[in-house]
């Protein structure tokens, strides 16, 4: 452990030496590379707005939740995983918050949370029982991490254990 | 067809029977993956760290494919053309992409103004499939997608998609001048490139921190650069301090993002009670490790919310911050030279080569750091390893 104690050796100024056997070093040297102007070829084009030529719009035959920072839905957009169910009714009411508003990420968050519980139940409709096991890539944990594997195991089964005890116990009372 | 199917936090699998891509713009074409790759940002999704990821969303942007249809509006592009594809969704018309700010496009992103759009990567970056999966549709299809030249191997070329240029562009905003100490806090994928590239602008030590022995070796031997555990260090700013006579480093890169470890309150309350926009520590050491007038470049990914950050010391000390989504397509002709060149060697911090079935595993691998595990990639069974 290297402490934060220090005394005035331990200020050394090394700036590297020959670094002839580091392949490429200097290719790209910059002196240019202004640090306070931002990285882009200035082109000035947003002085003139939102005023470029666009291209087409893609159908918008789903429900797209827009940003009410713009006024508009992009030429493009994804068409994953439409808003849906309760989940999908929090995230219409997230998007009418800004992206400055917390009021729009936590209820986002919470959605995501509904949304993996309705995720269970369509597996469930559909027929598909979801194997938490192999989703959870626990295989390789087994594999690589076997010791780590067999201690979380053996706990998760005794905490279970004891509160199932527990609880057959109560009741019998 | 076969892809993934994201179920929520450290729940996922590949479903065999999840429909096609279509075209659903004139611009759009579908691509035949051919490699995917998980990045340290999908480990974010996959925590459940991303607002609005949702159910049934596949992952994955960093791709590269063989292209099997194109919309009627496309023309740079043909069916049998093998493509490296950005993983940023740019129209190459707005006011940004006109401005080589590929990865701030105005038009890919409905869902949000802050963020561009990006394949397989929630709908807080537009709500598009990615690309770990057989199939994929790519929007703008005539800006995007680059042919991938003959002479390169399909390895290299997934790696161009993302990982190098923004490890490289991780560098070229902390505007390294010749003989510059440069401190890369990560030493994941992209810090690794990140210290790499540091060399290319001339810097005269690059540090890398870490606490992961097995990858601090890696890039120890791969970019030819000093590194430290931080677990061994009792506060990393101090440690950089006395490397540096007390100034600071010339430039400091934070090439971790929302899950940095090292400080137990902020780890607390950025991954665990998500009350910010993800771990801050490494920006923190970041900040406070770099000397007055230094340049911060931030390329680890943040959640969209606050975040606590030393903006005192940022004030004090008169720091530059750069930070931004690399702009992909700018970069690719510097990266395929550099690494036709033998300049760069992106391949090689591939160790692990996964089935797209099992990846599931894949991403365990990652997240828990298994099996010394630096860079998976995914291949579709049609592919081939």
């Amino acid at each position: 452990m290297t402490t934060d104690e220090t005394s005035p050796e331990d200020f050394k100024n090394k700036r590297g030496g020959n670094h002839s056997h580091i392949v490429g070093w200097g290719v790209d040297i910059d002196p240019k590379n202004d640090p306070t102007y931002p990285i882009k070829k200035r082109t000035d084009e947003e002085i003139k707005g939102y005023s470029w030529e666009r291209s087409e719009q893609q159908p918008i035959d789903i429900e797209v939740l827009h940003s009410v920072e713009r006024p508009n839905i992009t030429a493009v957009f994804g068409t994953a995983a439409p808003p849906r169910g309760l989940s999908g009714m929090i995230r219409r009411h997230a998007f009418k918050k800004s992206e400055s508003s917390l009021g729009r990420w936590v209820p986002l968050i919470l959605a995501d949370r509904i949304d993996m519980v309705e995720g269970v139940l369509d597996d469930l409709k559909q027929g598909h029982i979801p194997n938490f096991f192999a989703e959870r890539g626990l295989k390789s944990e087994w594999k690589y991490n076997r010791k780590n594997f067999v201690i979380k195991t053996a706990t998760v089964a005794a905490v279970a254990s004891a509160a199932l005890i527990l609880l057959f116990r109560k009741s019998k009372k | 067809m076969l892809a993934v199917n994201y179920r929520g936090p450290f729940r996922i699998r590949a479903d065999k029977n999840l429909p096609y891509p279509e075209i659903e713009h004139p611009e759009d074409a579908i691509v035949k993956v051919l490699r995917s790759c998980i990045c340290g940002s999908d480990l974010h999704l996959y925590h459940g760290l991303v607002p609005d990821t949702r159910v049934g969303t596949t992952f994955g942007h960093e791709f590269i494919g063989e292209v099997v249809e194109t919309g009627s509006s496309v023309e740079n592009l043909k069916v049998g053309d093998k493509v490296m594809v950005p993983f940023n969704i740019a129209c190459g018309k707005c006011a940004f992409c006109k401005q080589e700010l590929y990865g701030n496009c105005h038009e890919a992103n409905p869902q949000s103004t802050a963020a561009g759009g990006i394949f397989g990567y929630s709908h807080t970056t537009g709500g598009y499939h990615g690309g770990q999966a057989e199939y994929v549709r790519v929007p703008y299809a005539d800006f995007g997608p680059t042919v991938i030249p003959e002479w390169m191997d399909p390895d290299d070329a997934v790696l161009l998609t993302d990982v190098v240029p923004t490890g490289y562009q991780a560098a070229e905003m902390g505007g390294i001048q010749e003989g510059d100490t440069v401190v890369v806090f990560g030493a994941g994928p992209i810090g690794i490139m990140a210290a790499k590239s540091a060399w290319l602008f001339g810097a005269g030590r690059v540090i890398v921190i870490d606490k992961l022995d097995y990858r601090l070796e890696f890039v120890k031997e791969y970019a030819q650069c000093e590194v430290f555990n931080f677990q061994e260090l009792e506060d990393p700013v101090v440690f950089i301090k006395k490397q540096t006579d007390s100034l600071g480093a010339d430039v400091c890169i934070d090439a971790v993002g929302a899950e940095a470890a090292g400080n137990k309150v902020n780890s607390l309350m950025g991954r665990k009670l998500l009350l910010q926009g993800g771990s801050t520590t490494a920006l923190h050491w970041a900040i406070n490790s770099v000397k007055k007038g230094g340049i911060v470049s931030i390329v680890g990914v943040y959640g969209p919310v606050d975040a606590l950050v030393p903006i005192g010391n940022v004030l004090n000390k008169g720091i530059t911050i750069r930070a931004n989504q690399a702009s992909v397509k700018r970069l690719l002709p510097k990266m395929i030279e550099h690494v036709k060149n033998g300049v760069l060697d992106p391949k090689a911090i591939i160790t692990h080569r996964i089935p797209l079935e099992e990846v599931a595993e894949g991403y365990h691998i990652f997240s828990s750091k298994l099996d010394n595990c630096i860079k998976p990639v995914l291949i579709p069974p049609a592919a081939g390893i």
